[in-house]
């Protein structure tokens, strides 16, 4: 029954997901830049502006120039989840691929990581006046939506392991359209559920700064309104109807 | 206002503690009928305001990707939360540049999103109610648009396009600023912000022909629509008649006459500021700028050449090839563009700032200086916003920082820089810039030049820095209205090119 469920729910969750980001992403691309602000001092060249926006993904650039710690908070949460997040794709691969095999073990120690940047992030919000003064429920919610995924993750890996074996068969099965058997542990549930809820979420909260962050005018445009003319279809016809 | 005094200095420039409502009420005075209607606008707050206004909202988010991408990509993280002027100096937590943005996120969740619509409570949502509607005039226009906030934020989101998007809003339901708009319709009417008519402004060019006479037995000349001149100069309005903005006119036309450049004024033109920008309206950025381009092509100038001012640099560098075609590299199909620019010459910059024309001829050795004329000043110089995070200056990113202070190197021994947490890219606003500089907000503006003067007055103190350096005529304007209340001497602030008149050497006259 409770395999049923989630991969009726896995199978929901991944179609809203992807239709999700993918709707969101369509409208940012079609909206049009009618106008040239970067935020100068800026690259002047297309080259450069991809090694400014790689700084801004990888490193948060901008960010470690605003504070310390939150950088170091939200660096640490983001990294790691990106370790966590290829460490699960054993779950998805068979045979599993060599280097996911090698960072199996960081993945380990990013979970905790990550679990300790979240906390950080979560105590900002909480005792520092101005940033608690600046969030909603929902901000404290996801702190805690992602806490509870990492938790429960982390106590499968350490206190109560289920059945990994299972598990992979499990979403190996769903991939191929064909429901498995999933091993009956709370923990697992919850886990899994608490994935669900955050796949759901995406396309509609403040999650979508993940692909916004690309179309951001101020960071991806290039610095150089002098030397080519750029006009947007709008404003273009601003000057035809003349 | 004599009630109006300077907040004290922080000991250490710590995150100031929240004072929630301290700048409530205290916006500036609303446009009235006359104003709003003589550019286009209600002439007040017209009865469907919530629909017209959410219909506009949602207008602007198809218009402007930047609009709709900051509205969903904030996080909350609170990077930007301690890094405006307006909330350092009033400690007004709306006035943290996420919390200003969060005015107008809150509605466009509600009416926008799903989850806002759903569950308004947990997402932070609100209906538009007439409060709402109040706040956001209140606090979108204590905002000077200066971007300071856009260099720290992780996914560079501006809180100066939300405020654009704002006062756009408020214009459209007829709710308008009393400042910009009145300035705006003088733009419109006579050519300039100030309203000087053609022959006062004439009267006052030869005026400054006597006065730079009997100063230097030069003839140095101030001409205004010749056609076929190479050089239009496009300044800032206050150039004609404020102090120390004239100083700065006066530099540009000895530079002009030392390199032996044919220049001329626009009458017709004679206004470098777009207070379309500060209102966030495309038509009324584009309106104002077309001036421009309608001057050049009348007097048939081969380059165009922009004075002291900030915001107007930021238009001019970043957005008048887009409105006007005042630039380079226009499709060869795009006549509207190429009219101008087939007549403009390509070997320079178009359009160039005085700072880039004034460096170029200094390179080239066509000038030449006494910097001993400036041995009484002890310099520094302040990086206007607008022209540190908006524009460019040179061929290489932050030309806009090494020019004007090459310059001042070039024509004066004593330069100093002061804290570098708070110059180039992380400079502060005077206070006064994006259409508040107004004395319905000298309060505000007080309290917003709060850490520049901090910082003032640490080179003052350890350097004896008795010059303060700028290139924007708001940032001018602003400082010597609010120097002397810091304790300041109001002369402390002058412009870049006012060193280079005091040091350049003319030559004999011929």
């Amino acid at each position: 029954m409770a395999s049923i469920v989630f991969a009726i729910l896995f199978y929901l969750a991944t179609l809203l997901f992807v239709v999700g980001v993918f709707y969101r992403i369509s409208v940012y691309a079609r909206t049009p830049a009618p106008l040239k602000i970067p935020t100068t001092p800026a690259p002047t060249t297309t080259g450069g502006v991809v090694l400014r926006m790689t700084r801004e993904v990888v490193f948060f650039e901008s960010l470690f120039k605003a504070n310390l710690w939150i950088w170091s908070m939200g660096w640490l949460f983001h990294a790691s989840l990106a370790l966590v997040t290829l460490r699960h794709l054993r779950y998805f691969t068979d045979p599993v691929w060599g280097w996911i095999t090698f960072i199996q073990p960081f993945g380990v120690y990013a979970g905790i990581t990550m679990l300790l940047g979240l906390c950080g992030l979560w105590a900002r919000r909480l005792f520092v006046e101005r940033i608690r003064y600046i969030s909603t429920p929902s901000d404290h919610l996801m702190l805690v939506l992602l806490i509870g995924i990492a938790a429960s993750g982390l106590m499968m890996k350490f206190a109560v392991h289920t059945d990994v074996v299972a598990v992979k068969s499990f979403f190996l099965g769903l991939m191929g359209l064909d429901v498995r058997v999933l091993p009956s542990d709370p923990l697992l549930f919850i886990h899994l559920f608490l994935v669900v809820s955050l796949l759901v979420v995406f396309p509609y909260s403040k999650l979508l700064h993940a692909p916004g962050v690309f179309f951001s005018p101020t960071r991806n445009q290039t610095d150089n309104p002098r030397e080519k003319r750029h006009l947007s279809a709008w404003a273009a016809k601003l000057e035809s109807e003349k | 206002m004599a009630d109006i005094t300077a907040p004290a200095y922080r000991t250490i420039p710590i995150v100031p503690a929240l004072k929630p409502g301290a700048m409530e009420g205290k916006g500036p005075f609303v446009a009235s009928d006359k104003i709003n209607e003589a550019i286009g606008f209600p002439g007040q707050l017209v009865e469907d305001w919530h629909d017209k206004a959410i219909a506009k909202m949602g207008d602007l988010l198809s218009k402007y990707r930047s609009l709709k991408v900051y509205m969903d990509a904030c996080v909350h993280c609170g990077a930007c939360s301690d890094k405006c002027h307006y909330f350092i100096g009033t400690q007004d937590p709306k006035n943290m540049p996420v919390a200003r943005q969060d005015l107008m996120r809150s509605v466009y969740r509600r009416y926008f999103t799903l989850p806002g619509k759903m569950f308004p409570k947990l997402v932070g949502a609100r209906d538009l109610t007439r409060e709402v509607l109040d706040e956001w005039y209140n606090y979108f226009n204590q905002c000077s648009e200066c971007r300071r906030c856009s260099v720290f934020c992780p996914y560079g989101i501006d809180t100066a396009e939300v405020t654009m998007a704002a006062r756009e809003i408020l214009d459209s339901v007829g709710y308008g600023q009393k400042y910009s708009n009145e300035i705006i319709g003088k733009v419109h009417k006579i050519g300039n912000n100030l309203g000087l008519p053609g022959p006062a402004l004439l009267d006052t060019l030869e005026g400054l022909e006597e006065d730079v006479k009997d100063a230097t037995g030069v003839d140095v000349k101030f001409p205004m629509d010749v056609k076929g001149a190479e050089v239009l100069l496009i300044t800032p309005s206050a150039d004609f008649f404020a102090e120390p903005h004239i100083d700065s006119l006066i530099g540009y036309a000895k530079v002009f006459h030392a390199t032996g450049t044919s220049w001329t004024l626009s009458s017709m033109s004679s206004e470098a500021g777009n207070f379309g920008m500060f209102i966030g309206n495309y038509d009324q950025l584009r309106a104002i700028a077309m001036r421009i381009r309608q001057a050049a092509l009348e007097l048939g100038v081969k380059r165009i050449v922009v004075g002291e001012c900030g915001h107007a640099w930021r238009v001019a560098y970043s957005f008048w090839n887009t409105l006007t075609g005042v630039g380079d590299g226009a499709d060869a199909n795009d006549r509207f563009a190429q009219m101008l620019q087939k007549q403009l010459d390509h070997r320079y910059k178009q359009p160039t700032h005085i700072c880039e024309f004034t460096w170029d001829m200094i390179q080239d050795e066509r000038l030449s200086f006494d910097k001993s004329k400036n041995d009484k000043h002890i310099i520094t110089f302040h990086d206007s916003c607008n022209v540190a995070r908006g524009s460019r200056m040179g061929d290489y990113a932050g030309g806009q920082f090494e020019i004007p202070r090459n310059i001042i190197k070039a024509c004066a021994n004593n330069f100093v820089e002061m804290d570098p947490r708070t110059t180039r890219e992380q400079t502060f606003c005077c206070g006064g810039g994006g259409g508040l500089l107004t004395d319905d907000l000298l309060d505000l503006r007080v309290k917003g030049a709060l850490p520049r003067m901090e910082v003032l007055q640490q080179v003052k103190d350890e350097h004896g820095v008795n010059f303060m350096a700028t290139i924007c005529a708001i940032c001018k304007a602003q400082f010597t209205k609010v120097l002397p209340i810091y304790g300041f001497d109001r002369k402390l602030v002058g412009g870049v090119h006012q060193l280079v008149s005091n040091a350049i050497i003319l030559g004999e006259d011929k």
